[in-house]
């Protein structure tokens, strides 16, 4: 049994309702796309589908999740929870405010997108419930961090354990990342919405959220990390790749994580050309340490196959357990995410940006990033951890293994039509993609059709996990459990990590370079003559 | 290690070249106005193609849910330079199938230049959700033969 076990699990199954809802509206929303013919279509319930769908899946799914894995990792590898109490008030919190905000939403008075740009305005729920659900994430950073900070002054000397280490720049990313979402929502949103001051200025608020907005996705990504690297090696049979170089990944990404925000705005006004620059330099470094990570990880499960006596140049990948749904559910996030990763260095591209800027190819890269590299790989966690931590054993085990293959091929439909009606220039978020018998809008028809089909797989490997976690779940408890082990590296790791365990010098370092990176652009902006925005509701 | 560290180098090597020597940059024009007034008392308030000895601009009027002007007629080869501006929230300008795609916001003029090589029938569509008819908000644009 370890520490914070219900901890883990009270947030899981948050993260497991909020999924099984936004399943639900994403469906929908596929076939509106394709113009078919619905009892329920209509534009209200579609925008009102496409704000929950992004709220629910990018911010609540993702958020409790990981506040699960957080304390898995540290329960599991430090043997301690400090302190649980700690621990329920933020679960509390988070919760209370996902549900303000979901309500706020499903009443149809907050259609504004999971971007929520002004001048758009949703109701106060909306931004209340925002808020606490990042407040309830604050107060779980505060558990991890004292969590590690009293394991750290009873091992002076020894190196983190490698999945804290993810965790613990997890964290990190995401206080430095919600600092620019706190001066939105806290300093500009909230008093707007309450009436408090009349006007917002949206390119300021665009900042600020793109500040928050992209290093968000390395707050999805590292923990997904954490469990490619330690976790997936050893659950297959092979060995780290290196310790130390998982480390230094792990800090590169605080480093490089939030100094990127640009590359959401090159297409905005009153922002020069020159800081678009520096932020699309910044942008290409943090694709260093996910080219490594490809690298190393890969490497990996190579070990893995040699050791189970693969001795040519490729069988290797034969041998590796296909059949097991953890690991197929790694192994084709692996292999979506690099071709997202691909598509992510087009939107990064200063020029070439706006070529898909708003169009359905964004929306074909985020559902191969967060939508599959990382989600794919929560849900194959899942069956991994269930059996561990709870003692129920996975059932229905043919669906399980069914459900990370659907989830591939559903996304690939889904993924590489939107990419290519994108490249068409089809817009993004278009209750219906006719304009009005266009000729233009005629040639991405058929597109949408398949990328509706692949809606509709998806959907049904939603399903899958759903039922293959609750089938689980009313089975029979098993009293033996299997072991919780984290991978062991290839060359052993001899003493302290030193510099790379290092997280408040590299937290100090990684706030200059914020500073650097969009001090002198919020300045300009706030300096020009201003002309803010009054609020519209305009669904 | 070192393939990624190469390619990435000569990625960002590409950018800032094309960036700083050939001056491709996306739209970035820096110019605020009051969206109280852009209806009324600005050039906005007579949208439409002006050529005088600056070149050929047209100045566009994007709001809940239509492009003024709804048809827009510019000659080819040419280059043009749309100034586009809201009076009410986010929207998107996106010409179909060229580079010219920016967001435009209220409080500040959107700039975008571009040159058609080719005569032909373009659509343009918003592509920043700005409410409930956002599908709907779309305009034409003719490029016409040079004579
Ligand atoms: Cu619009």
């Amino acid at each position: 049994m370890i520490e914070g076990r219900r901890l883990v699990m009270a947030n899981f199954w948050v993260a497991v309702v909020a999924f099984g809802l936004a399943a639900i509206m994403a469906v929908m929303q596929a076939l509106a796309r394709a113009d078919a013919e619905l009892a329920i279509r209509s534009t209200k319930i579609y925008y009102v589908s496409v704000t929950a769908h992004g709220v629910l899946m990018a911010l609540v799914f993702t958020t409790f999740f990981i506040m699960a894995l957080g304390y898995f990792s540290l329960g599991a590898a430090l043997k301690r929870v400090d302190t649980t109490t700690w621990g329920w008030i933020s679960f509390l919190v988070s919760l209370v405010g996902t549900i303000l905000a979901t309500l706020a939403i499903l009443s149809g008075s907050s259609t504004v997108l999971y971007t929520f740009y002004p001048p758009l305005k949703a109701h106060p729920l909306f931004y209340v419930g925002a808020t606490l659900l990042v407040v309830g994430s604050w107060i779980w950073c505060w558990v991890m961090i004292r969590t590690y900070l009293v394991w750290r002054s009873k091992n002076r000397d020894e190196a983190v354990p490698l999945a804290v280490h993810g965790m613990v720049v997890t964290v990190v990313i995401w206080i430095l990342a919600t600092a620019g979402l706190a001066v939105e929502v806290v300093g500009m949103l909230l008093p707007w919405s309450f009436g408090l001051v009349d006007k917002v200025d949206p390119i300021v608020a665009r900042t600020f959220f793109w500040w928050f907005g992209h290093p968000l996705t390395y707050f999805w990504l590292v923990p997904a990390y954490v469990v490619w690297y330690t976790i997936i090696p050893e659950a297959i049979g092979g060995r780290l790749f290196s310790d130390r170089l998982t480390r230094v990944v792990f800090i590169l990404f605080v480093l490089f994580s939030t100094p990127v925000g640009f590359h959401h705005q090159f297409s905005d006004p009153g922002i020069t050309s020159g800081w678009k620059l520096l932020h699309t330099v910044t942008t290409y470094a943090i694709l260093f340490p996910s080219f490594v990570t490809a690298f190393s990880v890969i490497a990996s499960f190579e070990v893995a196959g040699r050791l189970k006596g693969a001795t040519g140049l490729f069988d290797w990948i034969a041998v590796l357990p296909w059949k097991d749904p953890f690991f197929a559910s790694v192994a084709l996030a692996m292999v979506t995410f690099a071709i997202g990763g691909f598509g992510g260095a087009i939107n990064a591209a200063y020029a070439m940006n706006t070529m898909v800027k708003n169009t359905s190819w964004i929306q074909g890269h985020f559902h191969l990033t967060v939508g599959t590299a990382v989600a794919l790989t929560f849900m194959g966690f899942s069956y991994w951890m269930l059996p561990r931590l709870t003692g129920y054993p996975v059932r229905l085990r043919a669906l399980a293994l069914a459900q990370p293959y659907t989830w591939f091929v559903g996304m690939m439909l889904f993924s590489i039509t939107s990419h290519i009606t994108g490249i068409m220039g089809m817009p993004r978020r278009v209750y219906s993609a006719a304009f009005g018998g266009s000729e233009v809008a005629a040639s991405w028809a058929s597109l949408t059709v398949v990328s509706a089909i692949g809606g509709v797989v998806l959907f049904v490997s939603s399903a899958l996990w759903l039922v293959v976690l609750i089938v689980s779940v009313l089975g029979e408890k098993r009293p033996e459990r299997p072991a919780i082990e984290f991978a062991r590296p290839l060359v052993p790791v001899s003493g302290s990590a030193g510099l790379w365990d290092r997280f408040g010098l590299w937290t100090a370092v990684a706030a200059v370079l914020i500073l650097i990176a969009y001090a002198y652009p919020i300045a300009h902006l706030l300096a020009l003559p201003r002309f803010a925005s009054s609020a519209f509701q305009p669904f | 290690m070192w393939t990624a560290t190469f390619l990435l180098v000569a990625f960002v090597l590409a950018i800032v070249v094309s960036a700083t020597v050939s001056a491709v940059h996306p739209p970035s024009h820096i110019e605020t106005i009051d969206p109280a007034v852009v209806r009324t008392e600005s050039e906005f308030s007579r949208p439409g193609v002006i050529e005088d000895e600056h070149g050929i601009t047209v100045v566009v009027l994007a709001e809940l849910y239509r492009f003024a002007p709804e048809t827009i007629r510019v000659p080819a080869g040419r280059p043009i330079r749309f100034r586009v501006t809201s009076p009410d929230v986010l929207h998107g300008f996106q010409i179909v199938g060229t580079n010219a795609n920016v967001v435009v916001a209220p409080g500040y003029v959107s700039e975008v230049v571009t040159t058609f090589p080719e005569p032909g029938e373009y659509l343009i569509v918003c592509n920043e959700y700005c409410g409930l008819s956002h599908h709907l908000m779309q305009a034409k644009l003719v490029v016409e033969s040079t004579p």
